[in-house]
């Protein structure tokens, strides 16, 4: 299988802290690789740093044959391969569902609008919100936003899409509804990395996990690791957690 | 001596033409000019965000009334000796509106999110297109309110234009009075003449503001 997402010795500070402090991962086409931690162990900021939102002082990251940690990266060629959503959604609130959908196809990749409706529906499908295309996002629900920032993302047809707890701010109901967008997704066979706190989605859908803490992946498998773990940091987490 | 009557009224109109017509000169000027310095406020270059800020110290650090007069005599000095008033007083106000709209504006554009910047930026849109697809259209809701609520200052202001000899709302007020010495009656007038531009000012502020934050938030 070939790698899409490659993390070599990453090594970031915010000022004194040091945020990550060594990690290396790799992820194949069409794995669905679980990043799970305490607040504070680096997972988002890791997330973070493979879509060149943070710069790294040591290391590399390849994603999609872009070397990231090179200064002369093509931001924007970059991203047109990665997808993000974010625990907070972000939804444009000036448009609508299926505006917010439309917006990057259109101006980004010069699409007709007949051509990125088409598209927006397709993706509003997928995510199981046809009906609410012509929404204000205010007028969703959390779940409902997420779904839709999911399908946004979707429509620019990303090699790898990248998951920033886009859970951790929904209920038990609303979350099971995202979860479920999401294992549609990584049963169709897109490459996804999430950082979460749903234990229980990361056994069942992860084909990899990699638990972090204090800036360093401490320990990483299948999701059968989270029942058997190693070490007794990822004990006391996963017992914590459950 | 006449007392106040219906020629000082129409005196009084013509002069709230002008009152309005310099407002315009310096919204629409300003605005032009105060849009490019809000741009240029946001700018990942420090030197073209350092250049915006001088520009607006000093705007905003000098009297209107200096202002005026610097460019009324300045402008002379470089040979425009013949210049009309409301040239030099649209001149004068425009710079003047620029670097409080600027400023304005630019607190509007911050206000934004910095998430939704990430959002577009992650949708490998360029700065220019987030900046006009995502960005202003969600200043410009914010922003309907102080722009709207700093051109009642305009309005306002513009009665310094006189001292450049520009003859408009205080400015005639002066004038009549001058002539039949009624102070009290004739500038009650010219501020009835003044509110009655302004109120309806404010009261699109509101309505705007009304009508584009409503089912949106």
């Amino acid at each position: 299988m070939s790698v899409v997402v490659k993390l070599s010795n990453v090594h970031k500070s915010f000022g004194p802290l040091k945020v990550l402090d060594g990690v290396s991962f790799e992820v194949a086409r069409g794995e669905v690789v679980a990043v799970i931690g305490q607040s504070g162990s680096g997972k988002s900021t890791a997330l973070r740093c493979i879509n060149a939102l943070e710069t790294i002082q040591q290391g590399s990251i390849e994603v999609c044959g872009h070397a990231v940690h090179d200064e002369k990266l093509d931001k924007r060629k970059l991203r047109l391969d990665v997808g993000i959503v974010f625990q907070s959604y972000n939804l444009f609130p000036h448009l609508t569902a299926e505006q917010n959908i439309m917006l990057a196809p259109t101006c980004v990749k010069a699409l007709g609008k007949k051509a990125a409706r088409d598209i927006a529906r397709d993706c509003l499908a997928r995510v199981g919100l046809s009906e609410k295309a012509d929404h204000y996002p205010e007028q969703l629900s959390g779940g409902q936003q997420q779904r839709v920032a999911i399908a946004r993302s979707l429509a620019m047809q990303p090699k790898v899409m990248l998951f920033d707890e886009v859970t951790s701010a929904l209920d038990p109901q609303l979350t099971g509804e995202v979860l479920k967008v999401m294992e549609d997704l990584a049963r169709g066979g897109m490459t996804m990395i999430l950082v979460t706190h749903e234990m229980a989605f990361a056994r069942k859908v992860a084909s990899q996990v990699v638990y972090m803490n204090k800036g360093k992946v401490w320990e990483t498998g299948p999701g059968s690791m989270l029942d058997a773990p190693t070490t007794p940091e990822l004990r006391d987490f996963v017992g914590s957690g459950l | 001596m006449p007392s106040f009557g219906l020629v000082h009224l129409e005196f009084l109109a013509i002069a709230a033409f002008w009152t309005i017509g310099l407002s315009a000169v310096a919204f629409i000027g300003g605005g032009m000019l105060g849009f490019v310095i809000a741009l240029m406020r946001v700018s990942p270059s420090r030197l073209v965000r350092g250049i915006a800020i001088t520009y607006v110290q000093v705007v905003q650090g000098t009297p209107l009334l200096i202002l005026l007069f610097l460019i009324y005599f300045g402008l002379a000095i470089i040979g425009f000796d013949q210049l009309p008033a409301i040239i030099a007083a649209g001149i004068g106000l425009t710079i003047y509106s620029s670097g409080f709209l600027g400023e304005i504006w630019r607190g509007c554009i911050e206000s934004v999110p910095k998430t939704q910047w990430e959002a577009a930026e992650c949708l490998a849109m360029t700065r220019w297109q987030r900046m006009t697809r995502v960005i202003l259209p969600q200043a410009l809701r914010i922003a309907t309110a102080p722009t709207v609520g700093f051109l009642v200052q305009i309005v306002k202001n513009t009665s310094l234009a006189s001292v450049v000899g520009f003859v408009e709302l205080a400015q005639a007020g002066k004038l009549i009075n001058n002539s039949i010495f009624q102070p009290f009656m004739v500038f009650v007038t010219v501020a009835v003449f003044y509110f009655i531009i302004c109120f309806p000012l404010s009261a699109w502020s509101r309505g705007l503001e009304r009508r584009l934050n409503v089912g949106r938030r």
